[in-house]
């Protein structure tokens, strides 16, 4: 495990970050290692872009991750997977998101383009990272979309470290009934 | 942790992972606070929603939503006054409603002791300003601790609470929103044993509480005394860190400034000079000792704070008066006096200032592709109606203000409505003012339901009482929503179960305005055309723009409903749709995505099926079919 490993999520206000951010936190901690982190909370959760910061490792302080330097991107939304990569992905750094579109006011009042999967990779391209996506279709419902894509993390072993016994283990902590039991299948 | 309550009053020490404002409940149980009271305001919120998860008969105090913060403070300083500790919370600008009240706390001796919980906001997350809350702390004589992250805002709390007992006065627990939202696993102690109810403690026949003219004298003095034992309280001093190895170099810091140093120098030259660090906890009143002692054994000594110089101006008067040499580094210029410290600030200030701690400078982002996303209208929110029919009967002249609240959002593209915002309440006083020299232009404000009983009421009485030309729109949505849905007095409902409910309308009649009109927004029409004939009469008049906040509605439709929630979503049939685009760019439902040629698509993932566009189509292609799971 390297000293300090940091994860920048970002999405749209009602997507469900918190709880991927929770789930990262715990089954990092499940883990047994040292981790901190932050969520956006107040006026911003109002279908604007949000944002939670995961530290992982002994060498963090602050609960929040500079620009560009996260490992690792997590990205819910399109638009944001292209904003909070320009902004937080260092070179290198990885990028995983959901190919979900919610549509920024610019784009649907037509004075900005929508962005695409290309936009995506040019990113991961022009900081020799690489980019995975997440297909929104296969997800039963949009609001399990945050735990597809914590699937996707871990399967690949995008967190070194964390494995998909520590995010079962993390939900198990977080949700019960037929919530838990839906979601722990998208982790089977 | 599935059970948050049950977690907070645990009897055994345990450790959970957890944010600062959950990690100040479990202290305000070890502690035996007996009253907490709250206006709700980011960053604080959720400190009431861990309140909350503790049920009703496990809560060892009491806890109440006020009207607003002077109230919650007031209600907070009588209960401390009868012997109880007691605390209150609210937001960064909740203490300029507040603050009437609490400039004369330190004045007068509060037998129970009183924590208050300042929400301060740097980097203006959620705020109208970033406002520095030690300049009230100093005005005022009062103590302030500073923790930095969520295991130091537990134990600071209780610190706090042991201060304001022992030396019966007030005590700011001052969080920042990065302290109040990060999230670490604290450990806890063990519940202490049940202490015995605190004696009544309110015997105005044996102590002055009328500070009135030379009266106020004594109570000065002694509160500028207490000050000076609090700075000599050694469980105070022990907020205070130091931590080096004998640098020439120090910087002096509190706060979460201090965790991004330590990122800070995570990424320093190795073998560059490191400079040592005090941390302060208790920053007002100033720890002189520990501050002196720090600079005589530094050549250098920067002060890395957040905001406001004001650590600086206090070290940089003790040294003159101590005769010291050590060189103080301060702010440089007025971007160092914005925003938050956060880690690659700091790096930048550091670099600034010792520039051989780093080998080069610090990794850069990509330039931005696109424009940020702001905050914007929920799908189906009926602020969204109201503003879409209200601008119909406006002319571009017309003069519109805002309030604060989730109708704040109307100054966004496309609606553009509410040109000017000051504080919770201006809205009709401001409207007022401008109404004067109008000329030919029409003034109309927006409150909404909760900001209305918070601080709305005097403007409208004002407007009443000197006859002002306004038209106010009530944005009720029967929730305080921006804040995550409190109920207020006029919802029928307190923290605490039901209670006497105070309706808006009644409201405007006891205070004396004749010309009143309800609606409810989705009624598009009816609502343009009631504000062209309320613009038409003289003097001022209200409309109560009615509609319940959907996000909460939804959620609670959805959670009541289970598996079994259906709802019947927009769509837009391709075959009548002529593509003027009325629904997607000047109603503006977010749900409405742009597609290749012109379309426009509903999505999936946003519609709840209110169908509140549907009448903004003049081609009647926005169309419901038959209720869909979702």
């Amino acid at each position: 495990m390297s000293e300090r490993f940091d994860i920048y999520i970002a999405g749209v206000g009602g997507q469900g970050i918190g709880l991927l951010s929770e789930a990262l936190i715990r089954a990092a901690d499940a883990a047994g290692l040292p981790v901190r982190g932050c969520d956006t909370h107040g006026l911003a959760q109002r279908g604007g872009s949000v944002s939670s910061h995961v530290r992982i490792g002994s060498r963090c302080h602050s609960a929040l991750v500079s620009e560009a330097s996260a490992d690792l991107v997590v990205a819910l939304e399109i638009h944001e997977a292209v904003s909070a990569g320009r902004a937080y992905l260092k070179e290198g750094g990885t990028l995983v998101w959901c190919d979900a579109s919610w549509q920024p006011l610019a784009v649907r009042l037509g004075s900005e383009r929508p962005a695409t999967e290309s936009d995506v990779e040019e990113v991961a391209a022009l900081r020799r990272g690489r980019a995975f996506r997440v297909g929104a279709e296969g997800v039963p419902d949009p609001r399990m979309q945050n735990t597809a894509v914590l699937a996707e993390i871990c399967r690949r072993g995008l967190v070194p470290g964390v494995g998909m016994e520590h995010a079962r283990a993390a939900l198990s902590d977080l949700m019960a009934g037929p919530a838990l039991e839906a979601n722990l299948r998208l982790l089977a | 942790m599935k059970d948050l309550g049950q977690t907070l009053v645990r009897r055994e020490a345990f450790s959970e992972i957890i944010i600062g404002n959950t990690a100040v409940v479990r202290a305000m149980v070890e502690s035996g606070v007996r009253s907490v009271s709250a206006y709700p305001g980011s960053p604080t919120p959720e400190i009431a929603d861990a309140i909350a998860a503790i049920p009703a008969e496990k809560r060892p105090f009491r806890f109440e939503f006020s009207t607003n913060e002077k109230v919650a403070l007031e209600l907070a300083f009588g209960a401390a006054l009868s012997g109880r500790l007691s605390a209150v919370f609210f937001k960064s600008v909740g203490l300029n409603v507040a603050a009437d009240s609490f400039v004369q706390l330190p004045l007068l001796d509060i037998p129970g002791g009183l924590v208050i919980i300042l929400g301060d906001d740097p980097g203006a997350n959620s705020s109208q300003n970033e406002q520095d809350n030690r300049h009230y702390s100093r005005m005022s004589y009062m103590p302030v601790l500073e923790p930095a992250d969520a295991q130091e805002a537990y134990t600071m709390f209780k610190t706090a609470a042991r201060l304001a007992a022992r030396h019966r006065t007030a005590v700011i627990l001052r969080l920042t929103t990065h302290v109040c939202h990060a999230k670490a696993k604290v450990a806890f102690s063990a519940l202490p044993p049940e202490a015995p109810e605190p004696a009544w403690g309110f015997y105005p026949e044996r102590e002055n509480y009328i500070p009135l003219a030379s009266t106020v004298f004594p109570l000065k003095r002694r509160a500028l005394e207490r000050l000076a034992a609090i700075e000599e309280d050694p469980e105070a001093r022990d907020t205070n860190l130091v931590a080096g190895s004998g640098s020439s170099r120090g910087v002096i810091t509190a706060g979460t400034a201090y965790l991004s140093l330590l990122d800070a120098l995570e990424e320093s030259r190795p073998g560059s000079r490191r400079p040592d660090v005090l941390k302060l906890g208790l920053v007002n009143p100033l720890p002189r000792r520990a501050v002196r002692d720090f600079l005589r054994a530094h050549e250098e000594v920067k002060v890395l704070e957040e905001l406001d110089p004001v650590l600086e101006t206090e070290i940089k008067a003790l040294a003159y008066d101590e005769g010291l040499t050590t060189r103080i580094l301060g702010k440089r210029d007025i971007e160092d006096r914005m925003g938050e410290c956060v880690p690659a600030t700091v790096r930048d200030i550091l670099a600034g200032t010792w520039p051989d701690l780093f080998a080069g400078p610090r990794p850069a982002p990509l330039p931005a592709a696109a424009s940020p996303r702001p905050p914007q209208l929920c799908p189906g929110c009926g602020h969204r109606s109201a503003f879409y029919a209200i601008k119909k009967a406006l002319s571009p002249e017309d003069v519109t203000v805002a309030d604060i609240g989730c109708h704040t959002l109307g100054y966004l593209p496309p609606y553009r409505m509410g040109g000017v915002l000051l504080s919770m309440g201006h809205s009709t006083a401001t409207a007022s003012g401008l109404s004067l020299f109008r000329e030919h232009r029409r003034v109309v404000c927006f409150l909404g339901d909760s900001t209305f009983f918070h601080a709305g009421l005097p403007g409208i009485v004002n407007a009443v009482y000197n006859g002002h030309e306004v038209l106010l729109v009530v944005m009720e949505n029967g929730t305080t929503a921006m804040t995550g849905h409190q109920d207020h007095p006029g919802t029928g409902k307190s923290f605490n179960g039901p209670a006497p409910k105070l309706p808006v309308r009644a409201a405007l009649e006891g205070l004396g305005v004749t010309n009143i009109r309800e609606v409810d927004t989705y009624r598009q029409e009816e609502l343009t055309s009631m504000v062209r004939e309320a613009l038409a009469e003289p003097g001022f008049k209200v409309i109560i723009a009615r509609h319940p906040c959907m996000l909460k509605l939804t959620r609670d439709a959805r959670r009541r409903a289970g598996a079994a929630w259906k709802v019947r979503q927009v769509r837009v049939d391709p075959g009548t749709c002529v593509k003027n685009h009325e629904c997607i760019e000047r109603f503006a439902c977010p749900s409405f995505q742009a597609r290749e040629g012109g379309a426009v698509e509903v999505s999936r993932d946003l519609c709840i099926g209110d169908g509140s566009c549907r009448q903004t189509c003049p081609a009647g292609a926005l169309v419901q079919d038959k209720e869909e799971g979702r």
